[in-house]
């Protein structure tokens, strides 16, 4: 019964068109139709404000009027399921993605996904990044079978479009100018400290982390990529992942994990 | 948050992904090249000083996080954190690197506090 009518009064909130829910009145028993619009208004202005909060950069590439406004029809399509407005968005960037108005910007949902991707980096557990000195301290001729434990903050987000370099510049104020929309870009957010990070990876890493991330062992994690990336750059692989801290730990035996960060 | 499949049906899929060019089963780098690339990796020393301080110590530090961006002791995915009502809220704490809580200023010459501060509580 009370979910009955949350339900009807979250619907009225985010729909004008909807009459008054029933129970809402005024005080001395008069219709409160005014008083719901401020609230309904409040809600809707608070869930942009946090959408525009999310995706600074989108907000930058479409200007502020049209994303506020797009922002509108995103939020009656999928209102938050969370209580917590920063894990609004999940599905703002499939959003883009189908929003026939902003067609003609096909990087803008892998912007987007960025820019979700930076904020549960943000909010990611805390760990340490692997250090360098527990991969080092592995046997040489255990390397091959050494497995890695993913850092709770890392993601990976790839492109058919430059969208690192048109998020960073997008966040940093700068201008798009040199950047050719067109080139393939992948990324990697991480928070090895307490900023949140984003690189641009060079050709394979996607590959080589997620196979990673995925829990194959270092060998054929390595080999793996190298079939499909033959010009692959294993030992600046990983040092990004050691600097970036892709990983918080390595155990050179499953059936033993022992966890060396 | 994304449900990950298991480690089984990852490894699987990336190897199925690879088995059209992997008939030969031929490795392309073996243990001692790997040891190699890692030699390589690490000795670039320009990363260590960056992550030498990886695991730097932090302190929870009250009434500097804004409105919905506190951290809480029981970590993210709890309600608590992200739970704060007004900016700079005095019981609502962010780990910061330790150290810097006390010389943080926010808006209106408020300062950061290692205990809880009565400031700044929303009725």
């Amino acid at each position: 019964m009370i979910e009955m009518s949350q339900r009807s009064f979250g619907a009225a909130l985010l729909d004008p068109d909807l009459p008054l829910p029933d129970g809402v009145i005024g005080p001395r028993g008069k219709g409160a139709q005014k008083r719901f619009a401020v609230y309904r208004n409040n809600v809707t202005v608070s869930l942009v404000n946090a959408l525009g909060d999310i995706f600074p950069a989108v907000q930058r590439l479409v200007g502020e009027g049209f994303f506020r406004d797009m922002a509108r029809v995103y939020l009656s399509e999928e209102p938050p399921r969370s209580a917590l407005l920063f894990e609004y968005g999940g599905g703002f960037a499939a959003f883009l993605d189908r929003f026939e108005p902003v067609s003609k910007l096909p990087y803008l949902s892998d912007v987007a996904r960025l820019e979700r991707a930076w904020l549960d980096a943000f909010h990611a557990a805390d760990a340490d990044p692997l250090r360098p000195e527990s991969l080092g301290a592995i046997p040489p001729e255990s390397l091959g079978e050494v497995t890695f434990t993913p850092h709770p903050a890392a993601r990976i987000v790839r492109s058919k479009y430059a969208a690192v370099s048109i998020f960073s510049a997008s966040r940093e104020e700068r201008p798009l100018d040199h950047v050719r929309p067109l080139d393939p870009e992948d990324g990697l957010i991480t928070r090895p400290r307490h900023e949140v990070q984003v690189r641009q990876l060079p050709s394979g890493a996607a590959d080589f982390f997620e196979a990673l991330m995925a829990g194959m062992t270092f060998e054929e994690a390595a080999n793996v990529t190298l079939e499909r990336h033959p010009e692959f750059d294993l030992p600046s692989a990983i040092s990004a992942m050691l600097e970036a801290g892709v990983f918080s730990a390595c155990s050179s035996s499953q059936a033993n994990p022992e966890h060396t960060a | 948050m994304v449900l990950l499949p298991g480690r089984k049906t990852l490894v699987n899929g990336f190897k199925d992904t690879f088995k059209e060019n992997n008939m030969s089963q031929k490795s392309l780098i073996g243990a001692s090249a790997l040891a190699g690339a890692v030699a390589m990796a690490i000795s670039g020393a320009t990363f260590l000083a960056s992550t030498d301080g990886a695991s730097a110590a932090t302190e929870k530090c009250y009434g500097v996080a804004m409105a919905g961006k506190n951290d809480c002791a029981a970590g993210p995915g709890t309600t608590c954190a992200g739970t704060s009502k007004v900016d700079f809220q005095g019981n609502a704490w962010k780990n910061v690197e330790a150290g810097t809580c006390v010389s943080m200023k926010v808006d209106g010459d408020r300062m950061g506090s290692l205990e809880p501060l009565t400031r700044d509580i929303p009725a």
